[in-house]
C-alpha cells in the first residue's frame, strides 16, 4: 500500500491533587456548580496566580517514566482566546517552554514491537463546563477552570488503530501506578485528540491533518482512527477532495463529520505568562522524583514472568492495574502457587468485582483468606469444584476457608469405605456405560464418576473415585 | 515602528469577537496607534548588551503547597455576573466553533 497513515495523539490528563493549579480551591469532580471558585480562578481583577508544587512534580514523575527530558528552566505561556469556558479569556499553559519534552514509550501492539515518541509533556489549567440551553445561551460552571491539567503529545509515528489503543491502554496504566491521576476516561479526566493523514511512502505527498474530537473511550478512539483512515484511503483512491479540519465523532453513527475547517493556524497570540516566574526545577529535586518511581507496568510485567513462572497473558492482565498486581502478589507469597493465585484473581475474583462493580480495593475477601483455601485445594482437603462453593461463602461471611469447609462439611471424601456403597450403586444404575466400558471405551468411565461425583454433591476424591471404579470393573 | 493597519485592527476585533462599525474601527485604529507610539520611545534605548527576558524581577519557583483553602460562597462568586442563573453564570449564544 502506497499510502500509509500517520497518527499523532494529544492526551490531557486531570492531575490529581488535593488543590487547583494556581489557588487553594479544592480539586473535586462533581462538586455543586460553581462552589469551588476564588478571585484567582475566576480572574477577577487583582488577583494573583501561584503554582501547585504537586502539580509541578506530578509532571515531572510523569515526564521521568516517559523518558523525557526536564527543561533546566521553562517558563508559563498565556493562550488567548475568548470563550466562556475560560474566565480570564486566557489559559494559563506552556507554549515554546514546556516542562518535559523528547521522551519513548514502548509496547507491543498487533504483535509486533512499537516505539512511540513523546514530544512533550506539559503543564497547563483545565477550563470550565458549558451547559447549552435549548434557547442557544449556555450555563457556565467554573469547577473545573484551573483544575492542573498535563498535556502529553507524541509525535506522529502510530501507523495503525490498534496501536493508538494499545497507547492509551499503556499511558492510563502507567498514570495510575504513578498516582498522578485517576485517569478516568468517562469522567474526563483522560482525553485524547488523535490527529490523522496520510503518507505516500513513493511520492512522500501528504493529506491533510484531521483533528478527531469528542472520544469519550479508549474504543472510541480506536474506531474513529479506524474509520478517519478508511474516509482518507478511500478519498485519495476516489481522488476527493481533503481539508485541512477538526471533525467530531458521532457514537451512535460511528462516523466522523466536520466540526471546523481550518483555514489559518490558531491564533492564540501566546506570550510569556507575567504573573508567573520561570521554573527552573532543581536537579536535587529531580533527582528525588526520579528515585521515588515506583515500579512501573512493563517492569513488573517482566517481573512476574520471570519471578512467577506467569504466562505473558496472566501477566498483563494483573499488572494492568496497580492494586489488581498488589492483591495477586499478596496471595502468591502467602499460597506459594502463583499460577493458581494468578487463576484465581483473573477469574473467580474479577468476575465478583464486575457483577458487584467493585474495585479490588474494596473487595472483601482479603489475600490471606484467598490463600488459604488455594492451600486447602492443594493439600486435596477439597477439590477445586467444591472450591467454587467456598469461594462465595467466604465473602458472605468473613470467614476462612477452613472453617466454611468444616461448617458445611464440604471435606473431600479420601476413605475407600465410605465410597463403596455409591460406587456399587453407580454401577448398578449405568449398565450401558459399564458395558461399554468393558468393551474398551474408556471415556464411557467418566459417566460413572459423573455419577459418583452427583451423589457426593462433588466431595468425592474423584482420582480415588476413578481407581475404585477400575478395580470393580476388572480394567 | 510601524502604524498597525486597518487589517490587523479588524483580526484583532475578530478573535476578541468584538462586532465594530467601519467608523469605530477607524476610530479604534487611530488610538492604537497612538499608544504604539509611546512603547515606540523604548525602541530608542540601546538594549545590546542586556538578555532577552520576560520578567522584571530576578525570581524563579515561586510554588504554593498543594492545600485546600476555602472557595468563596456560591452567591459572592455569581455576584458581579451581569446575568447569574441560580448557582451558574449564564452568557449568550456562544458561536460554536
Ligand atoms: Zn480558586
Amino acid at each position: 500500500m502506497a499510502w500509509q497513515p500517520c497518527i499523532g495523539l494529544e492526551v490531557h490528563v486531570e492531575l490529581a491533587t488535593e488543590s487547583k493549579m494556581f489557588c487553594g480551591c479544592r480539586n473535586e469532580f462533581a462538586a455543586p456548580p460553581n462552589s469551588l471558585c476564588c478571585p484567582v480562578c475566576l480572574g477577577l481583577p487583582g488577583s494573583l496566580p501561584v503554582p501547585n508544587r504537586k502539580a509541578v512534580e506530578y509532571v515531572i514523575r510523569t515526564g521521568l517514566a516517559l523518558n523525557c527530558q526536564v527543561a533546566e528552566t521553562c517558563r508559563f505561556a498565556r493562550k488567548n482566546y475568548f470563550y466562556p469556558d475560560l474566565a480570564k479569556n486566557f489559559q494559563i499553559s506552556q507554549y515554546d517552554e514546556p516542562l518535559t519534552y523528547g521522551g519513548y514509550i514502548e509496547f507491543v501492539a498487533d504483535g509486533e514491537p512499537v516505539r512511540i515518541r513523546i514530544r512533550r509533556a506539559h503543564l497547563e489549567e483545565d477550563t470550565g463546563k458549558n451547559i447549552h440551553l435549548p434557547d442557544g445561551r449556555s450555563l457556565v460552571d467554573y469547577n473545573r477552570c484551573g483544575v492542573p491539567l498535563m498535556e502529553i503529545v507524541t509525535e506522529p509515528d502510530f501507523t495503525t488503530a490498534e496501536q493508538c489503543r494499545v497507547y492509551l491502554l499503556e499511558l492510563r496504566s502507567l498514570l495510575r501506578y504513578l498516582e498522578v491521576s485517576e485517569a478516568n476516561m468517562e469522567e474526563g479526566q483522560l482525553r485524547a485528540e488523535p490527529t490523522v493523514n496520510l503518507i505516500n511512502s513513493q511520492t512522500g505527498q501528504r493529506t491533510p491533518k484531521v483533528e478527531i474530537k469528542n472520544l469519550a473511550s479508549i474504543k472510541a478512539v480506536h474506531d474513529a482512527v479506524q474509520y478517519e483512515i478508511n474516509r482518507q484511503l478511500h478519498a485519495v483512491e476516489h481522488g476527493e477532495e481533503m481539508f485541512q479540519e477538526t471533525r467530531r465523532w458521532n457514537q451512535q453513527r460511528g462516523i466522523t463529520t466536520v466540526m471546523r475547517r481550518k483555514e489559518t493556524a490558531d491564533d492564540y497570540m501566546y506570550f510569556p505568562e507575567p504573573d508567573l516566574p520561570p521554573l527552573s526545577p532543581d536537579p536535587q529535586w529531580v533527582a528525588q522524583i526520579r528515585a521515588s518511581l515506583p515500579e512501573l507496568p512493563q517492569q513488573r510485567r517482566a517481573r512476574f514472568i520471570s519471578q512467577y513462572g506467569l504466562p505473558q497473558y496472566d501477566a498483563e492482565v494483573l499488572t494492568a492495574s496497580k492494586s489488581t498486581a498488589d492483591y495477586f502478589e499478596a496471595v502468591a507469597a502467602a499460597c506459594a502457587d502463583a499460577k493458581a493465585a494468578s487463576n484465581w484473581v483473573m477469574g473467580d475474583v474479577q468476575a465478583y468485582l464486575n457483577e458487584h462493580n467493585l474495585d479490588i480495593t474494596s473487595f472483601p475477601l482479603e489475600p490471606q483468606r484467598l490463600a488459604g483455601l488455594i492451600n486447602l485445594i492443594n493439600e486435596g482437603v477439597i477439590s477445586s469444584k467444591i472450591a467454587k462453593q467456598v469461594f462465595p461463602e467466604m465473602i458472605a461471611t468473613s470467614r476462612t476457608a477452613e472453617q466454611v469447609v468444616e461448617e458445611k462439611g464440604l471435606k473431600q471424601i479420601d476413605d475407600a469405605g465410605q465410597l463403596e456403597a455409591v460406587i456399587q450403586e453407580a454401577i448398578a444404575a449405568n449398565p450401558k456405560a459399564v458395558e461399554d466400558f468393558k468393551n474398551g471405551k474408556q471415556k464411557a468411565l467418566g459417566a460413572l464418576v459423573g455419577f459418583v461425583m452427583r451423589q457426593t454433591k462433588g466431595q468425592a476424591n474423584p482420582q480415588l473415585v476413578n481407581q475404585m471404579l477400575r478395580q470393580k470393573l476388572g480394567a | 515602528m510601524p502604524a498597525i493597519t486597518p487589517e490587523e485592527v479588524r483580526h484583532v476585533a475578530m478573535l476578541a469577537h468584538l462586532d465594530l462599525s467601519a467608523e469605530e474601527l477607524d476610530r479604534i485604529g487611530v488610538e492604537l496607534n497612538r499608544i504604539l507610539e509611546y512603547f515606540a520611545q523604548l525602541q530608542k534605548i540601546d538594549t545590546e548588551d542586556v538578555p532577552v527576558t520576560s520578567h522584571a524581577i530576578p525570581m524563579t519557583n515561586v510554588f504554593r503547597e498543594d492545600e485546600v483553602q476555602a472557595s468563596l460562597p456560591v452567591d459572592e462568586v455569581i455576584a458581579n455576573a451581569p446575568d447569574g442563573v441560580d448557582e451558574f453564570f449564564r452568557v449568550p449564544r456562544i458561536i460554536e466553533e
